[in-house]
């Protein structure tokens, strides 16, 4: 049973066709061909996927693509680009909280999704939106300070 | 993994879609256990119907001193639920223990419970809260003590192919003049599942010399939350006091049988974790219920 579904993705209304059974994750990556969002576990356990449904963060490995319909949603892709990064990946760049990078488009969602309800979190409000979120080469210190100075950025230019 | 995919929008609709599926169709709430079980093969279905959609099961009040949680709250709704948070705090702090934010966010109370394992964190303290559960069928609806709804095998008396559970609702133990609490050991501070948790009720009989109910109940120590009828005893004939707590806390353990696991731990350590726990859970009840203005 295929399906052509209608959402919001990084602000624009898109309309796309897929299987009942295809997951969120598989929908970005392949057939949208965004491929900042990235597969670690593939079971919910370390966040690489994590985009915004609604706002919310969510888990998009094991997330149907069918349960996305008419929402809105966010991946790395819509934060910022190059051109014009996301004061959160500019802190992220600055502070040297990103090494490998493959856990980077994850927490920068986790962080932004934390950023749009709480504008100047404290130490452990950034933890508790960011356990979810592994990063294997464990640089945990340098991503919460980049948190923190991109909330000092958006709120005190 | 399979080929149809419904999103009803009332009850009456997805019981009608769980009725084609002849037993091959499935409720997903959140999809955060059934996602994986499909994607191991643990599982198999060939339509789901997402639930997610149905108004109207999404929702946390209060009436009459009687709280009242639809089943598709998510454990994020139930972690941030001021009213929770005043009437059965030992529930928001679960909830609040599960996963990540990620799985919070999408998870809910409703699949926790019919998931059904030993040491789901929001089912634990909702059966020591003694919570009704309501499941819809075919048949019609009917109302089940989350006691009476596990087998004791393991699993739950409800069918997934062919029923919804709508609705948990339970005293509230603040309105009841109870104490009550909830305990968890995991091996990390998040993510982690629990390697023991408990969650107790005492209520106090007049001038708090008695109590008229206490339950203890725990995980992962049997195939279901397991609850501690020998602890429960010491307390209802002895009343409440930290060398009591002591005692009802070691019965506890003895009925605990868990087993060796490489992740959570070897039986014997949880054994004496139980003990520990769960005296440290009771000790906090008892001090939720004396700390009430009465
Ligand atoms: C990374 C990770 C970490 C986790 N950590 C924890 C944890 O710390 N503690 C914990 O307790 N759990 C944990 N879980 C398990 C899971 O997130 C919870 O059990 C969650 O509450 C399940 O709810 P759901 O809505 O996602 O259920 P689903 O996956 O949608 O459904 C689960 C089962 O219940 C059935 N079902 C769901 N809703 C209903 C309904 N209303 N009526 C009838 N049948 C229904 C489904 O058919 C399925 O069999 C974790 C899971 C993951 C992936
Ligand atoms: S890939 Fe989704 S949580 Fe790891
Ligand atoms: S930067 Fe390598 S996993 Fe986080």
């Amino acid at each position: 049973m295929k399906k052509q579904l209608t959402f919001v993705l990084n602000g624009k209304k898109i309309s796309v066709e897929a299987e009942a059974d295809t997951l969120l994750l598989d929908l970005l990556r392949e057939t949208l061909g965004l491929t900042g969002t990235k597969r670690g576990c593939g079971e919910g356990e370390c966040g690489a996927c994590t985009v915004l449904v609604n706002g919310e963060t969510v888990n998009s490995c094991i997330y149907p693509a069918w349960k996305a319909e008419h929402s809105e949603l966010l991946t790395v892709e819509g934060l910022g680009d190059r051109e014009n990064p996301h004061p959160l990946q500019e802190a992220f760049l600055e502070q040297g909280a990103v090494q490998c990078g493959f856990c980077t488009p994850g927490m920068l969602v986790s962080a932004y999704g934390l950023l749009q309800k709480t504008p100047t979190p404290g130490t452990e409000e950034i933890k508790s939106a960011l356990a979810g979120n592994l990063c294997r080469c464990t640089g945990y210190k340098k991503i919460i300070a980049a948190v923190k100075a991109a909330s000092l950025k958006i709120s005190q230019p | 993994m399979y080929r149809a995919y419904y999103r009803p929008k009332s009850v009456a609709e997805a019981l009608a879609l769980l009725q084609e599926g002849g037993g091959r169709a499935r409720v997903l709430a959140g999809g955060t256990d059934l996602m994986l079980q499909l994607k191991k093969g643990e599982l198999s279905c060939d339509a789901v119907v997402d639930i997610s959609g149905v108004k109207d099961l999404r929702y946390i009040r209060e009436e009459g001193g009687r709280l009242y949680i639809g089943a598709l709250s998510t454990h994020t709704d139930l972690a941030e639920s001021a009213l929770l948070e005043k009437e059965a705090p030992l529930l928001a702090a679960a909830a609040r223990s599960v996963g990540s934010l990620q799985i919070r966010n999408v998870g809910t109370v409703g699949g926790n419970v019919v998931n059904a394992q030993p040491a789901a964190d929001t089912a634990v303290p909702l059966m020591a809260l003694k919570a009704v559960a309501t499941i819809v069928s075919p048949a019609g609806v009917r109302q089940v003590f989350l006691d009476d709804l596990y087998r004791p095998e393991g699993g739950v008396k409800l069918d997934p192919t062919c029923e919804l559970l709508t609705e948990f609702s339970f005293v509230s133990p603040r309105a009841a003049g109870a104490g009550a609490a909830f305990g968890r050991v995991a091996r990390r501070r998040a993510l982690a599942l629990p390697v023991f948790n408990t969650a107790v009720l005492l209520v106090p009989g007049a001038g708090r010399a008695f109590l008229t109910e206490a339950r203890i109940v725990m995980g992962p120590v049997a195939r279901l939350p397991l609850r501690a009828r020998q602890g429960e005893r010491v307390l209802l004939e002895q009343g409440a006091g930290e060398e009591i707590f002591l005692q009802a806390a070691a019965a506890a353990s003895l009925e605990a049988a868990p087993r060796d696991s490489v992740f959570r731990g070897s039986a014997r350590y949880r054994k004496k974790l139980a003990r520990v726990i769960v005296y440290r859970t009771l000790l906090q009840a008892w001090e939720n219920a004396c700390s009430r203005v009465d």
